[in-house]
């Protein structure tokens, strides 16, 4: 019967479960967003400098972003932003820029410069180059990035209930103090589920990718 | 048609890789630059698409300082082989090949006729490779399209940086005689780097020979051959391939330096006489001048014997084929042997009959060769 218990919180307080969760996807869906739109443009630009101390100093910059403790990082940009979405997408936005700038830098870094010489010797002006060659080819590792980041962007805006930022993370805390076992655990099993599955379609799209950049080059 | 005046390359870091360099290549030959590992050969290449600007000095294609025109413009009119190949992983086949004449803007239909029509030049089904990534060919079949790739949009002026080096030697010997086989079609002007002597033996109409930065030697095979300029030369060179060609003589050296010969107005009678007279059964036919025009053979004059009016230059027929006097013994012997002609006449560069080849002179050559070298052993 306990069990079962269980079980009938996901009936019984199912539209809570379903507005946190889209809360929680809109969270970390809109972070990751902002999170490609900075650091792959910047990953791009990353490469193309000879500047040596701005590859570094950026890199530098990013990883400490990733090394202060989140809860931390909540609290700093709290001071500053107050409570709320905000202040949670600001934190996961800082969050999700080093793995993705990262796997955009390593995935343009992977092209084989022999391949670069190649299409400049045949005439592609830069802007083609980047665009039928080397974005083409980094792509995979591009698309990994944002796959992995994804997947813990998702766990990671579990906290953001703690700075009233809203998603399944607020819907925890307020089952920790009610202390709600089978809400607590009901609304965990969610952020994992979704974790998963935001792991699965964007593992599907990463193939579709690879693929597309072939057959796409099948078409002629 | 290319021409490099008075070039210096110094890189950034300062080290100058190419010392006062003035070549001149000519319109549909193909040009080797050989030397060893890191003597420039890339180097020079590379500053006649722009991928590197000279320090000082200038090039020039069909006349035209190519420092005033856009880089990527020029690029789009040379055809490119990169040392690596470097085919584009992502794109199929046909995309590959295709790659420039899009650049251009051509229509698709007619990139996709010129894809298929490359593709079978070098022996590609286009059906079978046309949708294949280049990771599913072979490294020879790799080779060849980045061969082709290059001549896709039909430009004037090639570049190939070695491109058969990553293949073994089967392929490559085999790569060699399609392009050379393919040379004698599109008549290109190419610049080819290598660092294999029997390559550029091969395939080049000249050859330049390059050590740290500067040109030690340039000329056609045979003179670079027969007259190396200097040490460097002869060991690049090696002992080995000097001696054999070195040791075979020309054709000047085995030919009959006096041939029978008559000229067009004589009468059969008159001719049938020198003829049995020189033991002949055929006699070569040329003007007053000496040039030649072609031969009659006894059975000839018997079948036409009957017509007292009848000429010479009524029954002759021409030669298809002559040597020249520098020719190698041994490629005169090939060529008999392959046209299946008992001789084959001897012209001087004015076309003017020096002497004749025949099967006698080649055994009465050998037969003096081998009594030397007995006598020598002795
Ligand atoms: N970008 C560069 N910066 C500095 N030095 C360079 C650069 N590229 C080439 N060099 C140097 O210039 C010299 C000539 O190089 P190049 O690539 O032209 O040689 P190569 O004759 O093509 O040799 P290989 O047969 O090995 O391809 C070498 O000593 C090389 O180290
Ligand atoms: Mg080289």
């Amino acid at each position: 019967m306990q069990d079962y218990g269980y079980l009938s919180v996901f009936y019984e307080r199912m539209p809570d479960l379903l507005g946190k969760l889209s809360e929680h996807i809109f969270l970390s869906g809109i972070s990751v967003l902002l999170g490609c739109l900075v650091a792959i443009p910047l990953g791009v630009l990353l490469i193309k400098t000879h500047i040596r101390w701005m590859k570094s100093l950026t890199f530098n910059i990013t990883n400490i972003f990733q090394t202060i403790p989140s809860i931390a990082l909540l609290a700093m940009i709290a001071t500053v932003l107050g409570f709320g979405t905000e202040t949670a997408v600001m934190a996961l936005f800082l969050y999700s820029l080093m793995p993705i700038l990262k796997n955009t830098y390593a995935g343009f870094d992977s092209i084989d410069p022999q391949i670069i010489q190649s299409a400049e010797g045949m005439g592609y002006s830069p802007m083609q180059r980047l665009v039928q060659i080397e974005i083409p080819l980094a792509l995979p590792y591009i698309m990994s990035g944002i796959r992995l980041t994804t997947v813990y962007i998702v766990s990671w805006a579990v906290l953001a209930g703690l700075i009233g930022g809203g998603g399944l993370g607020e819907l925890i805390l307020a089952a920790l103090s009610l202390n709600d076992k089978p809400l607590i655990i009901a609304s965990s099993v969610m952020a994992m589920i979704l974790a998963l599955v935001a792991d699965f379609i964007l593992g599907k799209l990463e193939k579709a990718f690879t693929k597309s950049s072939n057959t796409e080059a099948q078409k002629i | 048609m290319i021409v490099l005046k008075d070039i210096t390359k110094k890189y950034d870091n300062g080290f100058e890789a190419l010392k006062n360099i003035s070549l001149h290549c000519n319109e549909g030959e193909i040009t080797a630059l050989i030397g060893p590992s890191g003597c420039g050969k890339t180097t020079l290449m590379k500053l006649i698409n722009r991928l590197n600007n000279p320090t000082s000095g200038s090039v020039f294609i069909k006349g035209k300082d190519i420092s005033e025109i856009d880089p990527v413009e020029l690029r789009r009119s040379i055809g490119y082989v990169i040392q690596q190949i470097g085919l584009f992983p992502h794109m199929n086949i046909a995309k590959n090949v295709g790659t420039v004449p899009k650049l251009l803007k051509w229509d698709k239909e007619r990139i996709g006729k010129r894809v298929d029509e490359l593709l079978n030049l070098v022996s590609l089904d286009p059906e079978t490779y046309r949708n294949r990534l280049p990771s599913e060919l072979s490294g020879g079949q790799q080779q060849r399209v980045g061969v082709i790739r290059a001549l896709a949009a039909d430009p004037s002026v090639i570049l190939m940086d070695e491109p058969f080096s990553a293949l073994d030697p089967i392929s490559r010997e085999q790569l060699q005689e399609e392009l050379v086989r393919l040379q004698r079609e599109i008549k290109k002007t190419i610049v080819f780097v290598t660092h294999d002597m029997d390559e550029a033996l091969k395939i080049a109409d000249k050859i330049v020979l390059m050590k740290s930065g500067e040109i030690v030697q340039h000329g056609t095979p045979e003179e670079i051959l027969r007259h190396p300029a200097n040490e460097f030369v002869e060991d690049f060179i090696g002992q080995k391939r000097l001696k054999r060609y070195q040791g075979i003589p020309p054709v000047s050296q085995v030919m009959v330096e006096r041939p029978i010969t008559v000229t067009p107005n004589r009468g059969l009678a008159e001719s049938m006489r020198i003829m049995e007279d020189k033991k002949v059964d055929s006699i070569i036919v040329v003007d007053e001048k000496n040039h030649l025009l072609g031969y009659v053979t006894v059975f000839d004059i018997v079948k036409a014997y009957q017509n007292e009016d009848t000429k010479i230059k009524d029954i002759m027929h021409s030669f298809n084929t002559t040597v020249n006097p520098d020719t190698p013994l041994t490629e005169a012997i090939q060529l008999m042997n392959k046209l299946q002609v008992p001789y084959l006449p001897v012209l001087n560069e004015k076309g003017l009959l020096e002497g004749l080849l025949t099967r006698g002179s080649i055994v009465g050559y050998v037969g003096s060769e081998y009594h030397s070298i007995k006598e020598g052993v002795v």
